[in-house]
């Protein structure tokens, strides 16, 4: 079955599907609450702060600075957990963020083939693709034709490093900084860092998607 | 375990397709499973491995799903394999008696930075790294039905310690509820040809961590 039969297959059965998934969720829920495990106000809570507070805009906000000040990238090469904490939810980051660096003879290109690991704590929750089946199979055997489904085609001689997050290692893709940005600010130079080109699988808006 | 999860160079799942604009939950219950399952990891119903071996041991066609319906089996199986509800209560949708006190007690809206920053997975040992920077290594050929984080596509061929990541919590030990037999970690970086055969793309290099376990000398 293709991904595109299977995406149809899925929405024919929402309807049905969705209430029985709703009624098992709830039920899990009040299971917990009644049991003493947690509350409804700390459930509300987690949700809420992936959906408002911890995405990519952290890891954005740690690239532009990265791009204006070489003591502060070469502190987030030497140790990304350290240099990233100020800039994550509550002051800190945890344990154990690596960055690596985009080069013009180098891409870094990062994928869990065995979960869906992800560094949740500078871009928030994964999305969709990053979990499926598609990029966590192929990623690792021909990173460059999962690439181009992402618009991105790079040198034919550029090395494509690629991570497989097998341990509780977790990895932040400093990509290069665009031409034509020399005067700006790391504020600005922030709106042109997207989610996946922190992962490595897209590349920086030029400076003319900001008038 | 050989499981389907083992994904890495499959043939047959299609394209990737991003999504514009993608909302962070696709409908309120992915939120719900995703927080009832992040709490009773905080509170220590069980560890991170234990979680996802629980993934792991879904039958095939049900691992592939979608990835909140995987978390969704997943937390029903662990509460009744930890012992924070029975099979029944999952059942009737309720609680149908007391439940079992988590080691790190009842989470609240105060423990939340458990959730939103990740623990430390370091540990203190006395062992020495076996394996330095530059080392070749090669990975054992190694097929336990337990959990296990040494993905099939890299099991068997040689490959460059590239950086070392101290001693950490094994997951095979962890997940087997075996404790967390803090053992060397490393990034360990293979020739895309040397995975994929001489036709492969000679511009890819891939990397997995490796436990020291999963590791022995090129002489």
């Amino acid at each position: 079955m293709t991904d595109h039969e299977h995406h149809h297959h899925h929405h024919h059965h929402e309807s049905s599907e969705l209430s029985e998934t709703d009624l098992r969720v709830r039920a899990l829920q009040t299971i917990l609450i009644d049991k003493g495990y947690t509350d409804a106000a700390a459930l509300d809570a987690i949700v809420e702060a992936y959906e408002q507070k911890i995405g990519p805009h952290i890891g954005a906000r740690i690239v532009a600075r990265a791009w204006i000040d070489p003591v502060f990238r070469q502190k987030l090469l030497a140790d990304a957990t350290a240099a990233a904490a100020p800039f994550g939810q509550g002051g800190r980051v945890g344990d154990h963020l690596v960055a690596v660096e985009n080069t013009p003879e180098r891409h870094n290109m990062v994928v869990c083939t065995l979960c869906s690991c992800y560094p949740w704590d500078v871009l928030g929750l994964p999305p969709v693709w990053y979990k499926s089946f598609a990029y966590r199979s192929r990623t690792v055997k021909e990173p460059r034709s999962v690439l181009r489904e992402f618009g991105v085609t790079l040198p034919e001689r550029t090395e494509i490093r690629v991570w497989d997050s097998t341990a509780e290692v977790r990895y932040l893709v400093l990509p290069m900084r665009p031409a034509g940005t020399e005067d700006w600010s790391e504020e600005k130079l922030a709106t042109l860092v997207t989610r996946d080109s922190m992962v490595g699988t897209g590349l920086p808006l030029g400076p003319e998607a900001r008038p | 375990m050989n499981g389907i999860h083992d994904m890495g160079g499959m043939d047959g799942f299609g394209k990737v397709e991003p999504e514009e604009n993608e909302p962070v939950f696709h409908a309120p219950w992915e939120g719900a499973v995703m927080a009832a399952t992040r709490v009773m990891g905080a509170n220590g119903g069980w560890n991170i491995d234990q979680g996802r071996y629980g993934i792991e041991l879904l039958p095939p066609d049900r691992y592939l799903t979608s990835y909140y319906h995987r978390w969704l089996a997943r937390c029903e199986w662990a509460l009744v394999k930890y012992g924070y509800a029975d099979a029944d209560e999952i059942a009737a949708g309720k609680s149908l008696r007391p439940g079992k006190a988590p080691p790190r007690g009842k989470f609240t809206v105060a423990d939340l930075g458990r959730v939103t920053r990740r623990g430390t997975f370091f540990r203190e040992t006395n062992s020495t790294a076996k394996f330095a920077i530059g080392d070749r290594v090669r990975t054992r050929n190694i097929h336990p039905q337990g959990h296990t984080r040494l993905p099939r596509y890299v099991r068997g061929h040689v490959g460059v310690v590239e950086r070392l990541h101290g001693c950490q919590v094994f997951p095979d030990s962890a997940a087997m509820g075996q404790g967390d037999n803090p053992q060397w970690l490393y990034t360990v970086r293979f020739d895309g040809r040397d995975l994929w055969g001489a036709d492969a793309d000679p511009t890819v290099v891939v990397s997995v961590e490796a436990f020291e376990p999963y590791l022995e000398a090129v002489t």
